[in-house]
């Protein structure tokens, strides 16, 4: 904590117990000099997370933090240490970030933006973090992104898919390693054409807010561009627990495949009604019928059960990839919980190495220094092959999986399996593009 | 002094005292020290209190004076920062204008709930009330952020985009919510031994502001008008009866109280510029109700006291996870360590919705009347070990009725 | 037409739960004069039943399979399910498939205890408390009672399927004459709509063709003076509390096979059902359940592609909007008391 602003008040008032209090020697060790929020003075540094831990998505955010905490392990090194030996940056030791032992203090979001930016904010004013890692859902990284641009820290933003968060929301000071609808929609086409072919007529049914309407916006343009054609979009509200009334007249619509745009227990009970519906039985304009949902997780899945046979999504990583990365990440993942690891997991495990090995290439804990250090910043390792951090919109770039539900899972965990891993340079696409357009990054705030 | 009784006035003071010193109260122990979690004199915090703290005094003097019980209160609080957050992006970042149209906006959005609602009483009130808040909610969230009338800016919360008009914006002016120049969140921090303590000027705007909309809440109870309320809570149908129309005195009481909570809002808006929608969902209702009964409905302080009980436990025991409990109990042999991590463990972190409800609970079994009525318990036990004939008013508070 | 008919079917089926649960919101409301925002917790409880029965029956032993491998490559353990073992593949894999039904059986008891407990325990002591306590001690109750669940079984939801013979749909369009596919409808829909209907049938006459359910009734719209004919009223309203909680049970375990139990499901409906109840009118059983049903279908209809095309956002509101309605036309619900909750 340094000395931002000086205030009258605070003048007056530390005047006063200056006064009283002329004996003790230490009033006022802290230099005032620190060049950006929280520099860590100490023999450690203290990064925040913030994840759900109460409400629909707490299991997603337990999974987050179990992959910190293991990540945290790694850069100290401790345990069998991860990715840090096969990323392609070798910055890392395993020594801490700089020579520094990594702290870290976990905060609760709640899933809603409020409560987030109260936990980031006392995690920044109150424990001192440097970073700020993860998350579950695109409003609140949104909400936390403008936070930490504001507060002068960095910001990795945990599972978010909308289009703003890199798009008319992104922030310099805040990065994301997940992917988005966009790249969702452009992975999953292909897929779409080769499996169903390219005269089908969509049903949409989209969850009634910022996320919902970006991917529905991303998918339709991607399959109409294939020659599908989109029968109608039906907006769903966030509240609701039954989709019985959304689903019941999609059969008689004309279309033959049902677009679920939904979300965590949302997309759990609208896909569950859909079987109970029995579309996927049904035969429509002489084809079978489909369900596809483009966002997938694995507790998600989990949560679906048996419904989710045979259909397609999209994921940002998955534990059953082959590259290395990913089977040192599962393998340490699996041996101390015993389970393997989520996407989001992953995503919050990689993002916190990147931010270590940021510091450490750039010499510094200054944000705006990482901030240099991870623009454009080129790497292999981690999960998903060459990755890039693209330095225009601060967005991640890196190959992106088309998956579908398994018709003979063997265990709990391979309910979802791969169908093709979609190539980077297939998912990239112009910061300007009209869907990410209208935001400004500005300038990385060192706060202070 | 002020045109209040000797009783209110050191009240007045007390809390005055308590909101101005609240860095040392609230940060007793050394910074790095294993009790140092307990700390919550920091900036964000101490705003959440105070902020709450006068959403819920504003509650009380609809509830707890008429006994209307109103459950869509927090309408008025996301109405207010969303004006707040409207002024920010249409004139500047200064938070005078914000904070006074949030008054005025969540005043005349009160006028017009409270107008229809009240013509139902009872439970038939209430949940007019919660019909109308969980409408603003479903509305804000999606309806009214769509592309072509983006209103609220929907899931994300509206906040301030660098292509905003801010005609009013001065050219040197911080690029954050501000008073004249400075900025909300400028903090002081006085570091002595091993202790620091931050002074944050947005935390001492809304302290000032709390203690002022304070003495207009214990000047309310004092008023006639306010003796006109309990009548209503007592038996509205003798005072109809009586000749009295009860309607503009509840709907006063109604509207005042929305200005407070849409205070509330701009003051939020005005420490951190976003306002998101789920300030106006049920839940948020349901929290200043519970506050306010939390803290002893009807009392002057009791309000103030549920708000940041409810608060604290949000804030501090959700940030409380295994790492702290070992650090904690680390003295203790291997063994019985991890059995008391284990057995604390259900309690805090994501646990801190099992606390809260056990400590609902426990109050409101054990202190009919909140927190209030614990805390004169204690002090009448104190006082009657120091002396037992002293028959002194209890200094703290008492209730309305 | 056949879209009508349609959503009059989901209408009925939203409204099954709504009734269900509103009916014993006013049982409480009527006989104790007790606000219960714990009520919603009875119903997750009631689901979470049928998770427990599916969890026990399903309890395995573990047996390592060489030739396959789990994700860390060590040998695939294998489950096999004791009831499985003890009957017999064949057995024991149909009484797993019928799980949700025979956590009826398990959760009656499991419910009218909870009720006894809940009411003895705590409730009891609240009768005389202003609303405003009784709110508050039982959303504190739910909110424990929901953060237990959370503990033991996780924040994700968890299926409880249908058997297989009561899942997927039947096409009722072709047994009255319109085309194939017109009118799809899933049947463990159909059988809940029956089993709301049955159990409102149930309690309806338990109350009306019963000496218990006539003295109830009579405490229900004079406690004093049925007290002052030596009848222990007390008793039999606590008898009631376990009925009430009972209701909800049951309309969560057969609730589970349409969407996914979690722990916050109590409070996704908590809200909902006190609007109910206050648009059917306080204290009036009938109220209760034709608010259910109307609001049910209300809402199907307010999410038709008409609808909202009409009017933008119909669909999120129409249920409060309805309600506000209702209350400014009929000052005390569709068939509301007077002076029953009026303070």
């Amino acid at each position: 904590m340094t000395n931002k602003n000086v205030t009258r008040r605070g003048v007056l008032k530390s005047g006063a117990v200056a006064g009283s209090g002329l004996a003790l020697p230490t009033i006022f060790t802290a230099s005032s000099a620190a060049a950006f929020t929280n520099e860590p003075t100490g023999s450690s540094v203290t990064l925040g997370f913030n994840v759900p831990q109460t409400g629909p998505y707490a299991e997603e955010g337990n999974d987050e933090l179990l992959a910190q905490q293991l990540a945290v392990e790694h850069l100290n090194g401790e345990g069998d240490g991860g990715c840090l030996n096969t990323f392609s940056s070798k910055a890392l030791k395993g020594n801490g970030i700089l020579g520094k032992k990594v702290e870290f203090v976990t905060g609760d979001t709640q899933t809603k933006s409020d409560a987030a930016r109260a936990s980031a904010k006392s995690m920044i004013e109150k424990d001192g973090a440097i970073m700020i890692n993860g998350g579950s859902s695109s409003g609140v990284a949104v909400a936390v992104q403008g936070l930490c641009q504001e507060a002068g820290v960095i910001f990795m933003a945990g599972l978010t898919h909308a289009n703003d968060t890199t798009g008319k929301d992104k922030k310099a000071n805040g990065f994301r390693h997940f992917f988005n609808a966009y790249m969702s929609g452009a992975a999953l086409a292909p897929v779409l054409a080769a499996e169903m072919g390219k005269e089908r007529r969509a049903y949409h049914l989209t969850a009634d807010y910022n996320w919902g309407w970006t991917q529905e916006e991303s998918i339709v343009a991607s399959t109409e561009a294939l020659g599908w054609e989109t029968v109608n979009t039906v907006k769903t509200p966030l509240a609701s627990t039954d989709f019985s009334s959304y689903i019941a007249p999609v059969l008689n619509s004309g279309a033959d495949v049902l677009v679920l745009n939904h979300y965590g227990g949302n997309m759990v009970n609208s896909l569950t009604n859909a079987i109970q519906f029995g579309l996927l039985d049904k035969v429509a304009n002489g084809k079978d019928f489909k369900i596809v949902v483009p966002l997938y997780s694995e507790l998600m899945a989990a949560g679906a059960g048996e419904n989710i046979k045979g259909v397609l999504g999209s994921m940002n990583w998955n534990w059953q990839l082959q590259d290395e990365g990913t089977k040192a990440f599962v393998k340490s993942f699996g041996e101390k919980y015993g389970k393997p690891p989520s996407n989001s997991a992953q995503t919050c495990y990689a993002q916190v190495l990147l931010y270590a090995d940021a510091v450490e290439r750039a010499g510094t804990f200054n944000p705006c220094g990482v901030v240099e250090a991870l623009e454009d910043f080129e790497f292999d390792g981690l999960g998903n092959g060459p990755t890039w951090y693209r330095g225009a919109d601060h967005q991640c770039f890196k190959d992106v999986l088309v998956v579908r539900g398994n018709e003979n899972p063997t265990n709990a965990y391979d309910t979802l399996e791969i169908v093709e891993i979609t190539p980077r340079a297939q998912v990239e696409y112009d910061p300007e593009h009209p869907m990410f357009a209208g935001g400004e990054l500005g300038k990385c705030n060192p706060g202070a | 002094m002020l045109g209040l009784n000797k009783k209110d006035t050191s009240l007045l003071i007390i809390v005055a005292l308590l909101t101005l010193l609240a860095p040392f109260i609230l940060n007793p122990f050394p910074e790095g020290s294993a009790m140092a979690q307990f700390n919550a004199g920091y900036p964000d915090l101490m705003q959440r209190f105070v902020i709450f703290g006068i959403f819920a005094i504003g509650f009380n003097i609809l509830f707890g004076l008429t006994g209307y019980l109103s459950f869509g209160h927090a309408a008025f609080l996301g109405v207010g920062s969303y004006s707040a957050v409207w002024m920010f992006k249409l004139l500047s970042y200064n938070v005078i204008p914000a904070i006074a149209l949030s008054v005025v906006v969540a005043g005349l959005f009160s006028l017009l709930i409270g107008f229809v609602s009240l013509r139902r009483s009872g439970i038939y009130f209430s949940i007019l009330t919660l019909a109308f808040a969980q409408m603003s909610f479903a509305l804000a969230y999606s309806v009214l952020s769509n592309p072509k009338f983006n209103l609220t800016n929907g899931e994300t919360g509206l906040q301030v985009y660098a292509d905003d008009p801010q005609i009013l914006q001065g050219a040197n002016s911080p690029d954050l919510p501000h008073l004249f120049g400075l900025p909300m969140r400028a903090t002081y921090t006085m570091d002595v031994g091993a202790w620091s303590f931050d002074f944050n000027a947005g935390y001492y705007l809304c302290a000032v502001i709390m203690m002022v909309v304070f003495y207009l809440a214990i000047r309310i109870f004092r008023s006639p008008f306010g003796m006109m309320l309990r009548a209503v809570k007592s038996n509205q149908q003798r005072m109809n009866y009586t000749g009295l129309n009860s309607k503009p005195y509840t709907l006063a009481a109604f509207v005042i109280s929305g200005m407070y909570a849409g205070l509330a809002g701009g003051l939020m808006a005005a420490m951190d510029p976003l306002a998101g929608a789920e300030r106006m969902q049920w839940t948020a209702s349901g929290e200043v109700v519970l506050m306010t009964i939390l803290g002893g409905t009807g009392t002057l302080i009791g309000p103030v006291l549920g708000a940041g009980f409810i608060k604290y436990f949000e804030n501090i025991f959700s940030k409380i996870n295994d790492n702290v409990l070992h650090s904690w109990f680390a003295f203790l042999p291997d063994g019985l360590e991890d059995a008391v991590v284990f057995l604390i463990h259900p309690f805090i972190g994501k646990g801190w919705h099992l606390t809260l409800g056990i400590l609902f609970m426990l109050v409101v079994i054990y202190l009919p009347g909140g927190l209030v009525e614990g805390g004169q318990r204690l002090l009448k036990r104190f006082k009657r070990k120091k002396k037992d004939t002293d028959d002194a008013p209890s200094g703290k508070t008492e209730p309305a009725e | 037409m056949d879209a009508i008919l349609l959503q009059i079917l989901n209408g009925l089926d939203k409204g099954s739960a709504y009734a269900l649960i509103a009916l014993g919101l006013t049982l409480i409301f009527g006989t104790l004069g007790v606000v219960n925002f714990a009520h919603g917790a009875l119903f997750m409880i009631g689901a979470f039943c049928a998770v427990t029965l599916q969890k026990l029956l399903n309890l395995s032993f573990e047996t390592l399979d060489e030739t396959q491998k789990d994700f860390l490559g060590n040998p695939l353990k294998v489950e096999t399910p004791y009831v499985e073992y003890w009957f017999g593949p064949e057995v024991g894999a149909t009484i797993i498939d019928w799980s949700v039904p025979l956590a009826i059986l398990f959760a009656i008891p499991v419910m009218l205890l909870v009720g006894y407990v809940m009411e003895r325990g705590l409730i009891k002591h609240f009768y005389k408390r202003p609303h405003a306590d009784q709110i508050l001690v039982t959303f504190g109750l739910a909110i424990v009672l929901q953060e237990i669940v959370k503990y033991f079984f996780g924040a994700n939801p968890i299926q409880t399927p249908p058997p297989d013979a009561l899942s997927g749909s039947v096409d009722l369009g072709i047994m009255v004459g319109f085309d194939p596919n017109a009118i799809i409808y899933p049947i463990w829909r159909l059988v809940y709509f029956g089993f709301a209907v049955g159990i409102i049938g149930a309690v309806f006459s338990f109350l009306q063709f019963t000496t218990f359910g006539m003295v109830v009734r009579a405490g229900m719209a004079d406690r004093e003076t049925v007290g002052l004919l030596g009848i222990n009223i007390d008793r039999r309203f606590t008898i009631m509390f376990g009925i009430a909680a009972a209701v909800a049970g049951l309309a969560g375990v057969m609730y589970g096979p349409l969407n996914p139990p979690n722990y916050h499901m109590g409070m996704d409906f908590l809200v909902l059902s006190f609007v109910v109840v206050v648009v059917g009118g306080m204290g009036s059983l009938p109220g209760a359940v034709l608010a259910g049903f109307l609001l049910g279908i209300l809402e199907s209809f307010a999410s038709t592609t008409w609808a909202t095309t009409t009017i933008p956002g119909i669909n999120q509101i129409i249920i409060y909007l309805v309600a506000i309605i209702v209350l400014l036309t009929r000052p005390r619900g569709l068939m509301g008391r007077k002076g029953v909750m009026e303070e």
